[in-house]
């Protein structure tokens, strides 16, 4: 690859971390030593890199000495890449022309047992760091120009209630369902919890605001065929069920994926579940329920004892399915005062692990207790055993809180509580759109609790009970928020995507398509350039990731910031030989060996000043007697490492209270 | 200069997963040899064999690769290609008289402290046997 202009005018910020890389690096020679450097300018070392004032003077120092690099060597760049990144931006240098150099965790840490050989590490550390940024290209962020339109895929309540949302903010929404009709599992539902509306009416509900909404376009009996183009511009093929042939194409900014679940179908003979026989699903019974009405019966029997067994199919802790699914026991108990409210005289039996009538639905619970309702506690290793006679059931069990007496009853009908299970076709989408499934077979999102309703793919989002058993608040919630994410993205004209993406130098490529093959983003496309056809890549859906570039046989490929320059640049530096004047064991401790034992004495200082009760930097800073300023650098280091975490706020609402992790308030 | 040479060995690690396991070991002071250096790199199915060989060029005695193994955010497939650019380099080593056994592989996870060190003091000894 072509060789590139080197920095000439490079800047080196060594930092002591006050004390956490001085102590056992020797900075201050390395200081000189890097000073002497023909391509460096300016070798520094300071008390505290990511100190606002040390900021401030290196954006004075990049302006008026004209720096075109600057290298921090100083604590992981998990902590203050994006610092740097931004003082460099400010200073008008390009950020991508900044390397920040890990001495703290990787070299004076990990090495304090041998501080003298800490130090030539860490000189080859800064030497690669500055062949890495002498190496290193301006980049510019990719803008990405986004579609102002969004599909939806799965018309349940959860993907209903998001098109109308973003209908509403302004958005084109094309709402793909795969059934003739919308709403999902609530689509001919009777009456749910909490509120008693019957789901059939919310869908209606629902329907009828969609209805009113012509940015909206419903497709029933329709599915995805196929999804291209990139993120912020997909084009998505959707083949409507009975016109053959016939595939209509929509762009979209955005993609939301709300394709619900599936209700667990018991296995043939898993606690006597047969074809015709009297022991049926939860999904069946509550349809049975809400179709009858003056007395309830089945095949032509009454019924006045109901055996329900919970968490049929769900938490097994050696099967499939290991979660709860939340909703199953909520929905038992609802039903069965659904059936005392209807119906006179009825026996309810539940035969449950636990209740989960988690928040509110506690008092469902309660309710249905009160209505003179038996619960029977089993255990996983001894599930009830359900024997099928001509027109009675027989169920036994070993009752957990009768010391595992063994109860025998004779139910008119058994209900297996099934839960809600991954769709059997999630591959299928899971695959076209190239978002990850977890080992519960469900949808992922990038992290539970930070990002809940984003996925690895840039612009393709979850919403609903296709990320994990939810009840319909929490579906409907999670569909908002994806919503509200959605629009708070594609309103803007154009985006900015990190340039961190594979780059194909036309002239050493002959097309093999090998990259295209690996690449599992679809990032690589063949064009034509000056009459010969190469490997390109298509910026925004490139993630960077480099497969692609030891696969080529040209070496026609690199990845912005990983590039052969620099990452050769980096070997080499790190074998360049250095002298430095280091008595042995000037500095530090041998042989300490994990723990916190040798933590620099600050933060011992800290972690005893906080033992007693939680305090604020000044009550700390006076209680150890040192200078507020140094007491809140390495607090902030010690927050990040999860050694110490905040307290909430001070009764006079003026600074925030610090703990030690783990410790009660 | 350092008075005993113990062994030198390139690491690669992964910025979102094996290097946060590296800066651990750093954090809670468990040691391994100074002598260790290590690049981050998106994906241990990224690395050319082309810096692989430039590293013993430059006097490395050995290669290790701390890879995401099944972890990996980008591809179920990254065990496979690490493996393939593994025997590509080893191929190479061979032909120029390098032991392959001076290139090593092992899955190290976010919170891999440990096994991180004790892959390196384990990599160290073999290296010095090589040698
Ligand atoms: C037995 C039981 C009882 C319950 N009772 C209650 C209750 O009383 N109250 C309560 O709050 N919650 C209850 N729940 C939970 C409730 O059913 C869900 O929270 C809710 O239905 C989830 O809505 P959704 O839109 O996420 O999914 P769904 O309702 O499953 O909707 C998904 C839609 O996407 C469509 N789809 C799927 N794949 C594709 C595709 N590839 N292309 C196009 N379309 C596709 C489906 O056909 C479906 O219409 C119960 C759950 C169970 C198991
Ligand atoms: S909600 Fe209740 S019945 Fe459903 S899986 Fe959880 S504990 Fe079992
Ligand atoms: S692998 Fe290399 S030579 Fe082959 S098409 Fe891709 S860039 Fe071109
Ligand atoms: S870097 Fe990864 S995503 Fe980008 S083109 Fe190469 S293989 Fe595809």
């Amino acid at each position: 690859m072509e060789e590139k202009q080197k920095k000439q005018r490079i800047g080196v910020y060594i930092c002591h971390c006050g004390g956490n890389i001085s102590d056992y690096v020797d900075v201050e020679q390395l200081r000189d030593i890097v000073g002497q450097e023909e391509n460096v300018a300016v070798s520094k070392n300071v008390m505290f890199a990511c100190a606002d004032s040390n900021q401030k003077e290196m954006i004075k120092d990049i302006q008026e000495k004209h720096l075109d690099g600057i290298v921090v060597a100083s604590c992981s760049p998990k902590l203050h890449l994006h610092t740097f990144r931004g003082v460099a931006e400010r200073a008008g240098l390009n950020p991508y022309n900044y390397v920040q150099v890990n001495v703290r965790e990787q070299c004076s840490w990990a090495h304090s047992d041998h501080p003298d050989q800490a130090s030539y590490k860490a000189a080859g550390l800064i030497r690669a760091g500055i062949r890495r940024v002498s190496s290193s290209e301006a980049l510019t962020n990719i803008e990405v120009k986004a579609t102002k339109s969004v599909v939806v895929i799965g018309a349940g309540l959860a993907g209903m209630r998001a098109s109308i949302d973003l209908a509403r903010m302004g958005n084109q929404v094309v709402l793909v369902e795969k059934e003739p009709v919308a709403g999902g599992q609530m689509a001919g539902k009777g009456p749910v919890f909490p509120t008693n509306q019957k789901g059939q009416e919310l869908v209606n509900t629902l329907l009828g605001e969609i209805r009113k909404l012509p940015k909206i376009t419903l497709f029933t009996s329709a599915t995805v065929d196929k999804v291209t183009g990139s993120i912020g511009n997909f084009k998505v093929d959707i083949k409507v069920n009975g016109t053959p042939g016939e595939v209509m194409s929509f762009p979209a900014g955005a993609i939301l994926v709300t394709t619900g679940y599936e209700s667990y179908i018991p296995k043939e003979g898993e606690y006597g579940f047969t074809e015709g026989g009297r022991v049926i699903t939860m999904k069946e019974f509550e349809k049975m329920v809400d179709s009858s009405n003056s007395s309830l019966s089945y095949k032509g029997k009454p019924v006045k004892t109901i055996a329900y067994i919970y968490c049929v199919g769900m938490r097994q802790t050696k099967g499939e399915n290991k979660y709860c699914s939340r909703s199953c026991c909520t929905a038992a108990i609802h039903s069965s005062i659904m059936v005392h409210e209807k119906f006179k005289g009825i026996k309810a039996f539940h035969l449950y692990r636990d209740i989960r009538t988690y928040g509110k639905n506690e008092i469902l619970y309660e309710k249905s207790s009160r209505l003179g309702d038996t619960f029977l506690m089993y255990q996983e290793k001894e599930p009830p055993s359900v024997v099928q006679g001509k027109n009675i059931v027989n169920v036994k069990i070993k009752d957990s809180l009768t010391k595992k007496r063994e109860l025998e009853l004779d139910a008119d009908l058994v209900v297996l509580v099934t839960g809600m299970v991954p769709r059997n076709d999630s591959q299928d989408i899971a695959n076209k759109l190239k978002i990850p499934i977890g080992n519960d077979k469900f949808f992922n999102e990038i992290h539970p609790k930070l990002r809940p309703v984003e996925t690895v793919i840039n612009w393709v989002f979850l919403g609903g009970s296709c990320q994990g058993p939810k009840n319909i608040t929490e579906s409907v919630q999670s569909a908002m928020a994806a919503s509200a994410k959605i629009n708070a993205i594609i309103r803007k004209d154009t985006l900015e995507l990190e340039p961190i993406v594979a780059r194909i130098d036309a002239e050493a490529c002959t097309w093999c398509g090998k990259c295209q093959e690996v690449c599992e983003y679809d990032a690589i496309f063949q064009i034509e350039t000056n009459g010969k056809v190469v490997a390109s890549v298509n910026d925004p859906v490139c993630k960077g990731c480099g497969i692609c570039a030891p696969i080529c046989p040209a070496d026609a490929i690199d990845i912005a910031q990983y590039t052969n320059a620099e990452i050769e640049g980096m070997i080499d530096g790190f074998s360049q030989q250095v002298d430095l004047n280091i008595e042995k064991g000037k500095s530090g401790q041998e042989g300490d060996a994990g723990g916190m034992k040798d933590f620099p004495q600050i933060w011992k200082s800290i972690m005893e000043n906080l033992s007693e009760e939680p305090k604020t930097i000044p009550q700390i800073a006076a209680g150890i007697q040192q200078p507020s300023e140094l007491v809140t650098w390495h607090l902030m280091t010690m927050n990040k490492y999860y050694i110490v975490e905040s307290a909430g706020i001070d009764d006079n609402d003026e600074y925030f209270l610090y703990k030690l992790k783990n410790q009660a308030k | 200069m350092e008075t005993k040479k113990s062994p030198r060995i390139l690491v690669f690690s992964t910025d979102k997963i094996s290097d946060p396991g590296i800066d651990q070991a750093g954090l809670r002071k468990i040691h391994y040899s100074p002598t260790v250096y290590t690049i981050s790199l998106p994906c241990s199915s990224g690395i050319k064999p082309r810096w692989v060989m430039r590293a013993f060029e430059q006097g490395f005695d050995g290669v290790f690769i701390a890879a995401d193994g099944h972890e990996c955010s980008y591809s179920s497939r990254c065990p496979e290609f690490t493996n393939k650019i593994i025997e590509e380099c080893q191929k190479q080593m061979t032909e120029k008289g390098i032991s392959p056994k001076r290139i090593r592989m092992a899955a190290i996870c976010s919170v891999c402290a440990e096994p991180f060190a004790s892959h390196m003091a384990n990599f160290t000894k073999i290296l010095a046997e090589l040698s």
